[in-house]
């Protein structure tokens, strides 16, 4: 007793073992990462919105003066409703989809399911390309326009139509996550008691999908109200919030107002990054580990509605996918309309895309390599490590933010942040790194999450038991812990890669003319009126993103076959 | 316990641990002795399993002092102290082999390779798994995989084997079977060990000494028949077995009154003060009943509840007024008595078993 007396006072700090020290100094490296390269450009920002053009604090003038511009007012109405137009029709659109996948027995689920996720592999302005040709001066189906009240596709309409198709994948797959993740035993519970089909539907399915609808309805809505490529595009004089900054700041150089709107285009993806974040705390509460998965029983009827739904939806996409395509061949729309490679002759060489290509594909890779990387280590210090409490809940929130900044605020922050002559990393400007590092930061946070749920599926004690062998931590994580989950590294970097190639938004304030990426390229195509070599060069992305992903895919069954060893009994 | 040597090996002073404002160890002082086999018994909740991570370094305590060997190793970090530990979980590594996985902790050694590899067939015999080297471990079953964690934790001779509930993953038949193999195995060994178990059963069958704890204190330290025959505490009493717990009052004469009717028991306390008399289903009686014993009462047969061998039958006494007592009563007998609900028979309570709790 006189022993426990003695050590009772200070508070006990267990040594730390030197192998400790190696994963605290690669914590701090993440930190320091996402410091200078996240949390600083939106310091930048958020210093520019409270500073008059020479630097003094100016307090909250700019955002007074932008309360008093009646143009930028009516953008901000613009973006809104505009929005919450697509987010309405989107919703309910692709829940129908997801449902259609989850609880009918639909034939060629899978086909389905494929054709919703391939305008994942384009820019999103591929959609209003292929709109400009249905519906444009030169469109097919100009006359549907016309009898439909409407004189023409540029601006709202057009920005409407283009974005239903650019998020209802985003949202198809948030619903079919939602509904998939039913428990069989409240319907056979619901059918012993003799309840109708539609009764089962709004208290079983609806509420069940509630989060999922939530979360659906606010990704789509973020997405639109900060997507620029579309607005651009077919916006035509339609102003809104994204085009708005571009003009300030490019147009205008008036970085003060620009940072002003980007701080509105920031609140609501944080609003929903937080809706998000409480829904997903819900979610998972909802779901007990004793669960049954649902299996649907044939219905004749319901299946073949269902199929003939998802029929119409898919025609629809392969329409937009198509005309694109078709477009991209044709030798001189609307006039000669015989195959030819002359846009695409044109894009590469006259237009010399082809540099810009290799650009893309350059960044593409260095992003899925450096930030698969970097991302990995990252969620391993934080799920597998111990001690270094504050840098390690700093790590835990900064990568979590990206997915509440819009690309387009990031490449802001960017401008404000390294352009400034006195920051020491000013050399980075306009280079392919830079545009590297701001898109790993963009599409960080759904790579950390992938990293995470595979790290959190192993076993917490590994790194107890290695301890206790006196094996130190970063043998077992080249051992065991990265060959365990090459599949879900693979996955973080198709993801990574993919959207390199697509984005647009973050890397358009970005890029110096030698470091100018296909996705851009294809912008100012469209903006010098040959729309036939975007079409194309969208194209080609396409071409490369399936590339990509069959590669990946092949990746994944290879490790997979290599694994099966251990994987099977 | 003649193969436990007095001088204490592992050593627990002062041990405190605070989450937050919640103290999930409060004071925690224990001595285990070289070669001893340790059970933490408790609820869920009630601090054994934070206390061996403690030993392990898996968490550091808010306050006190750990020695093992004579070694303080409070603030050691877990690869300086020394101990091999096996979880519920297992946590073999699953895409390496089972030899990977039992000489995981001798390479790192730089212990030669003809060496390692005699050591790993040495210690898959030990656990009765020869042969296994080439398998992984989803090619086992789970007793199996759980004797290649035991052989992996063995691996570098520890001088410490912390058991994380090892056994609870496991189906009925084979955790009966596998807790006698790690028995025989720590005797053969002779290292000492530490197991965290909510199964009194396993407890008894392989402990040395028990530790009870409840709320972050130990309640009771003790062999098994030390915990069950003599619980130190109401805790424990409730806790390990069934008990029946009746209110009494003391009386002159080392007598005590339940309901209406006068037992004999020895007891030192003072007459007319209302305590709790404990008392296990087995230390009530059916035979032999001695002429004019005062412990002797008249019952009646309220529920038999079938169990196996035995009956768990509770009953009421026509002195005992609202207090019912279950006693186990054996199926023959029942039988041979032409026994069932309603059938009356006297009972004798063993005056030297009752515990007394004020």
């Amino acid at each position: 007793m006189n022993m426990a007396a003695a050590a009772i006072g200070a508070p006990v700090h267990q040594r730390v073992h030197w192998s400790e020290r190696i994963a605290h100094a690669a914590l701090a490296l993440v930190a320091l990462a996402l410091l200078a390269f996240l949390a600083a450009p939106l310091a930048a920002i958020l210093q520019q919105s409270l500073e008059d053009a020479q630097g003094r604090f100016a307090g909250l003038a700019n955002f007074i003066a932008y309360a008093r511009t009646p143009a930028l007012l009516e953008s901000l109405w613009n973006s809104v409703w505009v929005s919450v137009v697509v987010t309405v029709v989107t919703v309910p659109t692709a829940f129908g989809f997801a449902y259609a996948l989850a609880r009918s027995r639909m034939r060629l689920k899978g086909l389905a399911r494929t054709i919703t996720l391939v305008p994942l592999l384009a820019p999103s302005l591929l959609s209003a390309i292929s709109l400009i040709y249905w519906f444009g001066n030169q469109g097919v189906l100009k006359s549907w326009l016309t009898q439909a009240g409407i004189d023409q596709i540029y601006g709202a309409p057009g920005i409407v139509l283009a974005e239903i198709f650019s998020t209802f994948p985003h949202a198809l797959m948030i619903l079919v996550t939602a509904l998939a993740a039913a428990d069989a035993r409240l319907y056979e519970a619901a059918d012993s008691m003799g309840t109708r089909a539609a009764r089962k539907f709004f208290t079983i399915t609806l509420p069940g999908a509630k989060y999922g609808l939530i979360s659906a309805a606010l990704v789509t809505f973020t997405l639109v109200i900060t997507d620029f490529g579309i607005p651009k595009v077919i916006g035509g004089n339609f102003n809104v919030l994204a085009t708005d900054v571009f003009k300030l700041v490019i147009g205008q150089q008036d970085f003060q107002r620009g940072a002003v709107v980007a701080l509105l285009l920031l609140a609501p993806a944080v609003l929903t990054f937080a809706v998000d974040h409480w829904v997903s705390k819900k979610q998972t509460a909802m779901l007990t580990a004793r669960a049954v998965p649902y299996q649907p029983k044939p219905a004749p009827l319901f299946d073949a509605l269902m199929s003939l739904y998802c029929l119409a939806v898919c025609a629809l996409i392969l329409a937009m996918l198509g005309m694109a395509l078709f477009a991209s061949f044709a030798n001189f729309w609307p006039y000669k309309l015989s195959p030819s490679l002359r846009h695409y002759a044109m894009g590469l060489f006259d237009a010399e895309v082809g540099d810009a290509f290799v650009n893309s594909l350059t960044m593409a890779a260095g992003t899925a390599l450096f930030g698969t990387a970097l991302v990995f280590v990252g969620a391993y210090m934080l799920e597998k490590t111990q001690g270094l409490k504050p840098v390690r809940s700093a790590v835990r929130l900064l990568a979590m933010l990206p997915m509440a900044v819009p690309g387009l605020v990031l490449g802001l922050g960017y401008i404000f942040f390294f352009n400034a002559p006195t920051n020491p990393l000013n050399g980075l400007y306009h280079t392919l790194t830079l545009l590297t590092v701001c898109t790993i930061v963009h599409f960080y946070t759904t790579g950390h999450l992938t990293a995470v749920t595979a790290l959190k599926a192993l076993d917490a004690e590994f790194e107890s038991v290695s301890a206790s062998l006196k094996v130190p931590f970063y043998k077992t994580f080249w051992r065991v812990t990265l060959p365990i989950c090459t599949p879900a590294l693979v996955d973080i970097a198709r993801y990574f890669f993919i959207n390199a190639m697509t984005t647009i938004s973050a890397v358009v304030f970005l890029y110096a003319p030698e470091t100018k990426v296909a996705a851009i390229a294809i912008l100012n195509l469209d903006e010098a009126g040959e729309i036939g070599a975007a079409a194309a060069m969208a194209m080609l992305i396409v071409a490369a993103n399936t590339v990509a992903t069959l590669v990946f895919m092949g990746l994944s069954w290879w490790i997979d076959r290599r694994t099966q060893a251990w994987k099977q009994p | 316990m003649s193969h436990v040597t007095s001088a204490p090996y592992l050593r627990l002073a002062g041990i405190r641990k605070d989450f937050g404002s919640f103290t999930a160890l409060k004071d925690i002082d224990l001595e285990i002795a070289k070669g001893e086999f340790v059970c933490f018994l408790g609820p869920s909740g009630c601090g054994k399993t934070t206390l061996l991570r403690i030993i392990a370094g898996l968490e550091v305590q808010s306050a006190g002092r750990i020695e093992l060997a004579g070694r303080d190793i409070s603030t050691l970090p877990p690869a300086e102290r020394d101990y091999g530990i096996v979880f519920q979980s297992y946590a073999l590594f699953p895409n390496l082999t089972v030899a990977d996985n039992i000489g995981y902790g001798l390479v790192n050694r730089k212990v030669p390779k003809a060496a390692a590899r005699s050591r790993v067939s040495e210690l898959l015999s030990l656990v009765g798994l020869p042969g296994s080297e080439a398998k992984y471990p989803a090619q086992l079953s789970g007793g199996q995989q759980q004797r290649i964690a035991l052989a992996r934790a063995l691996a570098t001779a520890p001088s410490l084997l912390l058991l994380d509930e090892p056994l609870s993953a496991l189906d009925a038949i084979v955790r009966v079977k596998l807790r006698g193999e790690i028995r025989s195995l720590q005797r053969k060994l002779g290292v000492t060990t530490v197991m965290v178990t909510h199964d009194q059963e396993e407890a008894f069958a392989v402990a040395d000494r028990i530790v009870v704890m409840n709320q972050g204190t130990i309640e009771q330290i003790g062999d098994a028949m030390q915990v069950y025959r003599e619980p130190a505490t109401l805790f424990v009493a409730d806790f390990v077995g069934r008990i029946n717990a009746l209110p009494a009052t003391l009386q002159d004469g080392g007598r005590l009154r339940v309901g209406d009717h006068l037992f004999a028991c020895l007891h030192d306390g003072v007459a007319g003060s209302e305590v709790r008399v404990y008392l296990r289903p087995e230390d009530v009686l059916a035979r032999p009943i001695p002429e004019g014993d005062p412990n002797v009462f008249q019952a009646r047969i309220e529920k038999i509840e079938f169990m196996g061998p035995y009956c768990l039958v509770r009953v009421s006494g026509d002195l005992l007024g609202e207090h019912r007592l279950t006693v186990y009563l054996s199926l023959n007998y029942l039988a041979e008595a032409q026994l069932e609900v309603g059938s009356r028979l006297p009972l004798r309570l063993m005056p030297e078993r009752m515990r007394i709790f004020g």
